[in-house]
């Protein structure tokens, strides 16, 4: 159980670092947006970890990071962990290729709601490449789904095995 | 089947307290970005945090360090000899240049004591390492090494060997931010160098344009011409390239022309950068114009504050 928490925490703490880093500028609108990727499978293979104030939380924290609009992204990732564990009992028994669908349309509700809280602040749209963001996204899920629960199996093997 | 069925029992029973807990985080959240939009609670947040903050910030800039250093490393010899003679061949024309100008700067400064004006050719300068990382997902800002302990302002400008890239726009201990000359909100004063012609250049979010708008249709600028900073409003000091304009057009309403413009500074996220000191002559460039508009008296309150901050630019 213990291993089990500093995973999450990791796997956290990991995403915040992709978010921020930098890539070639030709590419650098497409980012998939990792920690709304990494809770997302959190949220699916926990039942009780992700709630909507760790999101929150998560999401304070990111917005420290990025210092962009303090509680821009507590609010985005707050609202995409709702919907996840709302429909949590359908979406993990979903196939692949359903789940990418369904990360999808929450990453394009992410994006759309993050339009909206940039046109109330007042500030630029968005490149139009960015659009394709949640694409993305969607795309690599799989590839990030399949190894974190390669990673939490490992760690959940092992501390099955020392208790 | 019965799991699926098992578990949402839970979910939907207390279905509405979630929706009750989402509705008062979203709430929150909303507080919090009105309150940080008026008060600018995130820059003292993040002052307060920096020791915490910017190791993360080194740290996600450290694989981009690494391949640029492998990248160094690897380079074959031919490249960097071939770099080498083409450098020096820079810097015989530029001394030859500069060997030039010496007696020219020499002349200006006569003629400067002449006109009983300060003289600016001294520049106090410091430099700095970008940090690299990505700052909010459209925003044209970069992360520079040094901070408040490092005497960084907010406001000092920051230049490149090739021209202006922006100005400090946020302290932290030991690093600060700086918004390059594209962001949508930056704003530069410049000068056509060859005609004198002012204007103002605006970011606009694209990294390789500036765009000079609102100039008459019968104004004296072409293609291909220079535009430095013209020293107006006293935050950028003159004389620095600000870029090349590489294209006219008429604006929307069709009643003025708009320069778009290639910025001369190297803009790309890595290298070094100077951060110019103010002057710290304090009687500095003449006030700027302080007869124009109606007279003070006459401005209201919040008028007062603004003019002590275009003086009080100099010391």
């Amino acid at each position: 159980m213990r291993a089990h928490g500093w995973t999450f925490w990791i796997c956290i703490a990991l995403s915040l670092l992709l978010m921020l880093m930098p890539l070639p500028a030709m590419v650098q609108p497409l980012k998939p947006y990792w920690p709304a990727l990494v809770l997302v499978y959190w949220a699916l293979e926990t039942s009780d970890r992700v709630t909507v104030g760790l999101a929150f939380g998560v999401g304070l924290a990111a917005d420290l990071l990025n210092g962009a609009l303090l509680g821009d992204q507590a609010l985005r990732l707050a609202v995409l962990v709702f919907i996840v564990l709302r429909f949590r009992s359908r979406l993990r028994f979903f196939p692949m290729w359903q789940q990418a669908l369904a990360v999808w349309l929450l990453l394009l509700n992410n994006h759309v709601l993050q339009a909206l809280i940039r046109a109330f602040a007042g500030d630029p749209r968005m490149p139009v490449q960015s659009w394709l963001a949640p694409a993305v996204g969607a795309a690599i899920w799989p590839f990030v789904f399949l190894l974190l629960d390669d990673v939490h199996t490992r760690v959940r093997g092992k501390g099955a095995k020392a208790t | 089947m019965a799991l699926p069925q098992k578990e949402s029992t839970p979910i939907f029973s207390d279905a509405t307290a979630g929706t009750l807990r989402l509705i008062a985080y979203l709430a929150l959240a909303a507080v919090l970005m009105v309150l940080d939009h008026r008060n600018g609670w995130l820059q003292r947040a993040r002052y307060a945090t920096a020791a915490a903050i910017v190791p993360i910030y080194k740290l996600a800039a450290a694989p981009a360090d690494w391949i640029h250093g492998a990248g160094v490393a690897f380079t074959q010899r031919s490249k960097l000899i071939d770099e080498n003679r083409q450098l020096r061949e820079t810097l015989m024309l530029a001394e030859a240049r500069l060997n030039r100008m010496h007696s020219v700067a020499q002349q200006n400064e006569r003629l400067k004591q002449l006109l009983d004006t300060q003289h600016l050719l001294g520049m106090h300068a410091q430099l700095a390492r970008l940090i690299d990382v990505q700052l909010g997902p459209t925003r044209d800002r970069v992360m520079l090494n040094v901070g408040s302990r490092e005497g960084v302002r907010v406001g000092q400008t920051v230049i490149d060997s090739h021209g202006v890239m922006g100005q400090v726009v946020e302290i932290l201990p030991h690093a600060s931010v700086a918004m390059l000359v594209t962001d949508p909100d930056h704003a530069v004063p410049v000068m056509v160098s060859r005609t004198g012609l002012r204007g103002i250049a605006h970011g606009t979010g694209d990294p390789g344009q500036l765009v000079v708008s609102n100039l008459p249709l019968s104004s004296d600028i072409t293609a291909g011409d220079q535009l430095v900073t013209s020293g107006l409003g006293g935050r950028f000091p003159g004389g620095f390239p600000v870029g090349t304009v590489t294209r006219l057009e008429r604006d929307p309403s069709g009643m003025f022309l708009q320069a778009l413009v290639k910025p001369a500074a190297e803009l790309d996220r890595s290298g070094e950068v100077l951060l110019l000191r103010d002057q710290p002559d304090p009687v500095g460039p003449p006030a700027p114009a302080p007869q124009v508009g109606p007279p003070d008296s006459l401005a209201p309150a919040a008028a007062a504050p603004r003019k002590r901050t275009a003086t009080g630019a100099a010391p």
